[in-house]
């Protein structure tokens, strides 16, 4: 017990650091922040798995220790009960005087009569009993113990669960623009991460497809522009012979497919743009993501035009869904809805370097690009709204912002026997519960003739503190003298 | 009526019964102050209402007019609680009325919804285990909540879509109620660690005031034991059924580690330590009411610390 409450108080007080200190699997973004600015203290934290505290060795060995110390208890307790559940109510004491309530009284019923009485009194309180000549002895409250065991056992059957549960499992990100599709294999993913013993072959092979996609947003009031509703709405195939099915994917209600979950988890805007280049020839055409950066869904993006001649073409920038113009000119997006879109890109031209291996499609490596200027030399700065189109210079082509559609970002998990942890989780409260409201008891009462009347001693014991016995007493004694009679002294 | 209406209600409610707890605990505390001058009754039972009531049918011997005068204040208080409790419900019914949801969204409602139950806990303690004493501490602490939570007041309206769930309703609905619980116990827990260290050091004939006219350290430990056995299952299912099952309909994941989620874990080890410690020798008694006024420290943070200074997909609609 001593270990268990010490592996108890040292796990809360390892679980601490992780809070304060950015995580990476939390957010990855945050700890590379962090290390910037912590250039001296980054690398000892990193070194003792600061920013992954719950994934550390140190933090794994005081939870595996107290498994062990968990099992290492659970099993001798299991067998003690088992021997306690057959063994019969212990004997009464010689002295009852010595136990924490006791009374006595005396009656003129023979003590055979109220032996009798106190064995039924006791049975219907739901007390095991056992009787010999001159003594009842009883107990009650076995459960109480049961609870305990099904409890811890079933805090270990989480533990395990869930490790299993994500050893198998695996957890990925895509994002599906309207009107596109999504195939469920390994290369469609933006990211994914799985556990050790995944197994990319048992990914279901289901397809679906993004036809619309819904944002509403609170327009007035003080949480004017917070998020209402999202829904994304489509079909779906589970596998490649069926029929397409339809599905309705909104925040909190995920698709389920052959036991992975599909889960809505971001959105935003995705313009429509085509390129032209120097030759008059559309060398891009189609929606292009442009990555949310805040509530009003400013959004940053990047096309890439690697067909472009005589140069590749490549453009960064800005999406605004309500663009308004600022004090200092600049326009910033006043609402997350597409009220009033704008794109602003700055333009290049050059090589991509898509050719020196992979890149992100959020990311511009300008290394062997040259940013093309305005007349007066600055830098170029387009600003589009939908239908509009603007002409590069020196006959480089030309872009435009054709129309407007968004994106969900889904979030694509399985984690195979996930209802374990959940069926242990409910059956740990319920024997919580047990534990906490059963009161194992023992109660004796003993009768011996004296003379003319038989004196009747009563005694109660609770195995847990903290029950008011004198009043438990008390009612056992009253109940005992209701068919028996006699006066009582203490 | 409409929902601005019900919106208006409710604030005034909650303003009018941020006012009868401040009268309640004012009543509490003369109480004390009344109760300091008076000589212990050892035999007396310890409640204040009823039991010295001036209508007491065998009044003591030589009744102290101060006794009758706190016993009077005590109920005065109590009764004010009362009323501050049907004061409060309003304002959190009318509340969700005006939201058109459940009022416990955000840190605001949050908060009037948990000192609701810790209330009804109390009143509930009071009629079955007579425990007027904890009306000080309830009292108090339910003004400066209340008080506090006046700066992350938003005004009633819808929820971001995230919050969208009957799992919300679940999750947070529990974790008021184990809060509640939680504050009451940690008070009961406090008393028990003033009286306890009081009973070492006074002489039996030195044993004059309030202090002694509360219910003995054990029968204080027994009432602080029963607050947390009911509020650590609740809690239990709040932190880690209720919560995982709805993040991950909201998140696509059970547990993140998210700071919150991490400092629901913290409470919920430090309480199950308390129950360890109530049963392992040497640690009975005043470590465990200790680790029970962590474990209640911990959720405090929780909520306020977290809550205002954390990052997190827990920071709630505008707080
Ligand atoms: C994750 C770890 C654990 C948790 C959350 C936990 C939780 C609990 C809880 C809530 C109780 C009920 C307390 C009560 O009856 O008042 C309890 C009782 C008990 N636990 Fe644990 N426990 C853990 C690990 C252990 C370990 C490792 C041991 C073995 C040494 C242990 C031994 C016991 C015993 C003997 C009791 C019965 C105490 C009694 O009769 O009151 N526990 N535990």
């Amino acid at each position: 017990m001593r270990t268990a409450l010490l592996l108890l108080l040292l796990l809360a007080l390892a679980a601490i650091p992780g809070s304060f200190i950015p995580q990476s699997k939390v957010d990855p973004l945050a700890v590379s922040l962090f290390v910037s600015r912590h250039p001296t203290l980054a690398p000892v934290i990193d070194r003792l798995g600061g920013f992954a505290v719950y994934s550390s060795p140190w933090f794994a060995a005081i939870y595996l220790l107290l498994m062990v110390s968990l099992v290492g208890c659970i099993v001798p307790r299991t067998a003690v009960y088992a021997g306690a559940l057959r063994a019969r109510p212990p004997r009464a004491p010689r002295n009852f005087d010595r136990l924490p309530a006791a009374a006595s009284y005396l009656t003129d019923r023979p003590a055979g009569e109220v032996l009798e009485r106190a064995r039924l009194v006791l049975r219907s309180q739901r007390y095991r009993v056992d009787a010999d000549a001159t003594t009842v002895s009883a107990q009650r409250g076995y459960l109480r113990e049961a609870g305990n065991l099904v409890f811890h056992v079933c805090v270990v059957v989480v533990l395990v669960g869930v490790a299993v549960g994500s050893l198998f499992g695996y957890k990925g990100g895509v994002l599906v623009t309207e009107g596109e599709g999504f195939s469920n294999t390994l290369t469609q993913y933006d990211e994914f991460s799985a556990g050790g013993l995944f197994n990319a072959s048992r990914l279901p092979p289901f397809t679906l497809h993004l036809d619309s996609f819904r944002a509403q947003f609170q327009v007035d009031g003080p949480q004017r522009g917070a998020p209402r509703e999202f829904e994304a709405s489509g079909t779906y195939t589970p596998s490649p012979a069926s029929p397409p099915r339809p599905f309705d994917i909104t925040v909190n209600n995920p698709l389920e497919i052959a036991g992975t979950s599909v889960f809505l988890v971001g959105q935003g805007y995705a313009p429509v743009v085509t390129v032209r280049d120097g030759r008059g020839d559309v060398v891009f055409s189609g929606p292009v993501p442009f990555l949310p950066a805040d509530a009003s869904y400013t959004s940053n993006g990047v096309i890439k035009v690697p067909d472009a001649r005589p140069q590749q073409l490549g453009f960064q920038g800005f999406f605004l869904p309500t663009a308004v113009a600022g004090p200092d000119g600049a326009p910033f997006s006043a609402f997350p809805a597409a009220a009033n879109p704008m794109l602003g890109l700055f333009a290049f031209s050059g090589d991509l370097g898509l050719d020196n291996g992979p890149q992100s499609v959020f990311t511009l490596d300008r290394s062997r690009l040259t940013q093309l200027t305005a007349g007066d030399g600055t830098p170029l700065r387009l600003r589009l709204q939908p239908g509009q189109r603007a002409r590069l210079p020196h006959g480089l082509g030309s872009i435009s912002f054709d129309g407007l559609r968004q994106f969900a970002r889904f979030q694509i998990s399985a984690s195979p026997g996930k209802s374990v942890p959940l069926v242990a989780g409910v059956l740990a409260i319920a024997g919580l519960v047990m534990t906490l409201t059963i009161r194992p008891r023992r109660a004796w009462v003993r009768a011996r003739r004296d003379g003319e009347r038989t004196v009747v001693e009563v005694a109660r014991l609770d195995r847990v503190a903290g029950a008011d016995l004198d009043a438990d007493i008390d009612a056992l004694v009253g109940s005992l003298q209701q068919s028996s009679g006699g006066t009582r002294n203490r | 009526m409409s929902s601005q209406d019900w919106g208006t209600l409710s604030d005034h409610a909650v303003a009018a019964a941020t006012v009868v707890f401040a009268l309640a605990w004012l009543a509490h505390l003369a109480e004390w102050a009344f109760g300091g001058r008076t000589v212990a009754a050892p035999a007396r039972e310890p409640a204040l209402v009823g039991a010295a009531g001036t209508d007491a049918p065998n009044p003591p011997p030589d009744p102290t007019p101060s006794i009758d005068r706190s016993a009077l204040l005590g109920r005065a208080g109590l009764s004010l609680t009362v009323l501050a409790f049907g004061v409060l419900l309003a304002g959190v019914v009318s509340r969700g009325l005006a939201a058109q949801r459940v009022p416990w969204g955000n840190m605001y409602e949050f908060a009037t919804t948990g000192l609701l139950v810790a209330t009804g806990v109390y009143l509930g303690l009071v009629r079955a285990y007579r425990v007027q004493w904890l009306g000080v501490f309830l009292t108090g602490f339910c003004v400066v909540v209340l008080g506090l939570a006046i700066l992350v007041y938003v005004p009633a309206g819808p929820l971001v879509p995230a919050l969208h769930s009957y799992w919300l309703v679940l999750h947070v609905s529990a974790a008021a109620t184990a809060g509640g619980a939680f504050a009451v116990g940690a008070a009961a827990s406090t008393v028990f660690l003033v009286k306890s260290r009081a009973e070492q050091r006074t002489p039996l004939d030195a044993r004059t005031g309030y202090l002694w006219r509360l219910p003995s350290a054990a029968e204080m430990d027994r009432i602080a034991y029963r607050v947390h056995a009911f509020a650590f299952p609740i809690w239990t299912f709040a932190a880690l059924i209720a919560g995982p099952i709805w993040a991950q309909y909201a998140w696509g994941r059970y547990w993140g580690w998210d700071p919150k989620e991490v400092w629901a874990f913290i409470t919920w080890v430090v309480y199950a330590a308390y129950l360890h410690a109530r049963a392992t020798a040497g640690w009975r008694g005043r470590t465990a009411a200790i680790l029970a006024l962590v474990g209640f420290g911990t959720f405090l943070f929780n909520f306020i610390g977290i809550n205002l200074f954390g990052s997190g997909l827990h920071s709630y609609a505008g707080v």
